[in-house]
């Protein structure tokens, strides 16, 4: 098929090529820390993750909204505003719906997925009450928009960049905090031994609120900078959620690196067999590797190893 | 409610100069209705047992239709227009008058995104209410689902969106375009304007894309010109930076795109983000997929210089269009939009008035024989006309997109394209 391309031609789309890999991967990795926080440390299944994405998204187009209309001098500047105003609402969402909701279903994982359904199902109606049943148009400043071109032919999309230096500056947020803060060794305490971090001081109901509010915040910024390169409507969160569980799932449901390595392998993958097949045929292909490697690896790509 | 005299509608006959449309239709009661409408109506309102022999909830002033759509769930993002463009037709229609000197009076149900559930309700709507006529439905799987309902019972239904074709129900008026009127007008247009040689053609993966895209290659492949790619990709899909370098790659003249849903807004956002600029003459982009409505949530930064083939765009310049534009933003708000479907969802009511009228009957079986000849002189999108295959005669148009989310019409075909379903060298 490469025939008639001259050499040039084909090492800047192979170019373009690994960096539409790398963006896959940067998205699916923003996507999936959210849902790896909750599950991964909780145990809890999050049905609603993508609800709360698209919250992110909904305050995006909110303080868009906003900008324009009061400050539109600094509309350029709008964009980190908003991402900060997300990680804010979907964080106090979750921690609120944590308060009344998952807190009385830690024992029972299977009810947390038929009440988070539900409550995907609830915010959803009202996302379409509020903002109506259409999809919104975020403006997005113009310097974030097109391309940068590295050669006379390789050009690299703008979001494209700014979605990996988010991902990379989340990455190493959630880092920090889950493995160089006292706060952070207080979650791994309580996911590896509930009672004996209890007994020791730790307050494991908190811990588990803002567990659950700083996945959902994560969520949430998550949605708005997809604003970028999806769309916001009230049911677009479906679209993410599928391939959210399917990393973290993949990736072993205790590991942040196992998602990060996941979501490495489902991206490279993914974009490679788009490239020579066509899109629906790359799905399958994936997922079949995906399902493939799950049976002989029932635990996933990393697994912690829990004494029980 | 708004007062119906600044309607400003341009129907047949004297539209109705009152101040409220519930004392107009008392008034009709009332009053010898050939006083009032003497125009286009010769008659008093004939007796129920006359207009209605089989049983429809039909009285001596009111009838009753279904509205059947999907508010809540996927896909209410699109049915939504419908909706809002039928009862406008409604109670455009009461406020003319009515239908044979009754009013229209409807039941709404949900079909919310779900294809047993639109089975179901409009059984419901059939069984129990006895509607005389259906306006609803929006994806084919939907329409497949109620069909069998519709020809078991003898219903009718009213189908507003442009589709694949293959399908001509005696229980069914499709009022969008099927698929060869939508797509060989358009290709045409741009092989001869523009001098396209290459197409790549790009889907989501169901079947209204790969029938329609079947009929573009075969065109394509009878003008003597290439089909450089074809590509599906899932429903919801929102990633599109490799299919956006093969693009690159093969550079065709046009990309010929049928994407759908949520999917469409990634598939132009990425676009413009990868540099691919639809302004310029190459690559051009045609697709038979965006309205005004999908535009909404694209933005039209990332959308302008785009063609659409269809036959309705919002800023179709005739007064028809511009009344039906005002009376649907006086209902509806000002800043509401009106896609293709929309506008067709519109005209669904009108004919149905029109062919019940012609038929002097609500009788379904009467409404059918009356239905193929009617002709609308009113429609938004000009005039059209009941083929004997159950579609519409109508023009089909391109549109450019434009920053503000509007189309600007570019071309108009000279004649109204006939509709037909199963083409023959097409499959």
């Amino acid at each position: 098929m490469f025939d008639e391309y001259t050499m040039s031609e084909l090492t800047s789309i192979l170019a373009m090529q690994g960096f539409a890999g790398l963006i896959l991967f940067s998205v699916l990795v923003l996507m999936a820390l959210g849902l790896a926080i909750i599950f991964g440390q909780m145990g809890v299944i999050n049905m609603a993750h993508g609800e709360f994405m698209i919250l992110g998204a909904y305050v995006t187009y909110l303080t868009a909204k906003l900008f324009e209309t009061y400050l539109p001098s600094l509309f350029d500047g709008y964009f980190f505003v908003a991402m900060g105003l997300a990680f804010l609402a979907s964080f106090a969402l979750g921690v609120l719906v944590e308060w009344c909701m998952i807190r009385f279903l830690f024992k029972r994982p299977l009810d947390t997925l038929l009440a988070t359904w539900g409550l995907s199902l609830i915010l959803q109606q009202l996302y379409r009450t509020i903002f109506g049943a259409r999809e919104v148009g975020v403006t997005l400043p113009d310097w974030m928009m097109g391309s940068y071109p590295l050669s006379e032919t390789i050009e690299v999309p703008i979001n494209g960049i700014f979605v990996m230096v988010l991902t990379l500056f989340i990455s190493l947020c959630v880092y920090l905090l889950m493995f160089r803060s006292r706060w952070g060794k207080q979650v791994r305490a309580v996911v590896l031994n509930r009672p004996m971090a209890g007994a020791v001081g730790i307050n494991t109901e908190k811990i588990d609120r803002y567990t659950f509010g700083i996945g959902c915040g994560v969520a949430g910024v998550a949605g708005s900078a997809f604003t970028m390169i999806g769309s916001t409507g009230p049911t677009s969160g479906q679209l993410y959620i599928v391939d959210t569980f399917l990393v973290v799932v993949f990736g072993g449901a205790q590991s942040l690196l196992g998602t990060i390595a996941s979501a490495f392998t489902i991206s490279q993958s993914q974009s490679t067999l788009e490239f020579f097949l066509s899109g629906s045929m790359a799905k399958v292909i994936t997922l079949l590797l995906v399902v493939g490697i799950l049976m002989l690896r029932p635990q996933g790509l990393f697994a912690l190893k829990i004494r029980h | 409610m708004r007062n119906p005299s600044d309607l400003r509608l341009s129907n047949a006959g004297s539209p109705c100069q009152v101040s409220g449309r519930r004392l107009a239709v008392k008034a009709l009661c009332a009053l010898p209705v050939s006083l009032l409408l003497a125009s286009h109506m010769a008659w008093a309102a004939p007796a129920t047992s006359e207009v209605n022999t089989t049983g429809l909830a039909v009285t001596d002033d009111t009838v009753t239709v279904g509205i059947l759509h999907s508010v809540t769930g996927t896909m209410a993002i699109s049915e939504t227009g419908s909706v809002q463009a039928e009862k406008l037709a409604i109670d455009q229609i009461n406020a003319m008058g009515g239908v044979l000197g009754r009013k229209i009076e409807y039941i709404q149900e949900d079909g919310a995104s779900d294809w047993p559930t639109f089975a179901e309700k409009s059984k419901k709507l059939l069984v129990n209410d006895k509607t005389a006529a259906v306006f609803g439905c929006w994806t084919s799987a939907s329409r497949k689902a109620v069909l069998p309902v519709f020809e078991q019972y003898n219903g009718m239904l009213y189908y507003p969106t442009f589709y694949e074709g293959l399908e001509q129900s005696p229980n069914v008026i499709y009022t969008g375009q099927e698929a060869t009127q939508q797509i060989i007008a358009g290709i045409d247009w741009v092989v001869k304007e523009k001098g396209a040689k290459t197409f790549y053609l790009l889907g989501s993966d169901y079947i209204w894309p790969r029938t329609s895209n079947k009929i573009a290659r075969k065109h394509i492949e009878k003008l003597g010109l290439t089909v450089v790619g074809e590509e599906y990709y899932p429903l919801g899909h929102t990633q599109f930076n490799s299919v956006i370098n093969k693009i690159k790659l093969k550079k065709p003249d046009v990309i010929y795109a049928i994407v759908v849903g949520g999917s469409n807004v990634a598939f132009y956002k990425q676009l413009n983000a990868a540099g691919i600029k639809l302004t310029s003459e190459k690559p051009l982009l045609l697709t038979i997929s965006v309205t005004e409505d999908e535009i909404l949530g694209i933005g039209g930064e990332n959308i302008e210089g785009a063609y659409a083939a269809m036959k309705y765009f919002q800023s179709l310049d005739n007064p028809n269009n511009a009344a039906f534009v005002q009376a649907f933003k006086d209902k509806w708000g000002k800043d509401i939009v009106i896609g293709d479907v929309t506008q067709a969802a519109y005209l669904g009511p009108w004919l149905w008035k029109a062919a019940v009228e012609k038929a002097g009957s609500f009788d379904i079986d009467k409404v059918r024989a009356a239905s193929p000849g009617i002709e609308l002189t009113t429609a938004p999108e000009g005039y059209v006309k009941i083929h004997e295959n159950h579609h519409l005669w109508s023009k089909t148009r391109v549109g450019l997109a434009q920053k503000d989310g509007q189309y600007k019409v570019v071309f108009e075909s000279a004649d109204l394209i006939e509709p037909n379903p199963f083409p023959v060298g097409y499959q």
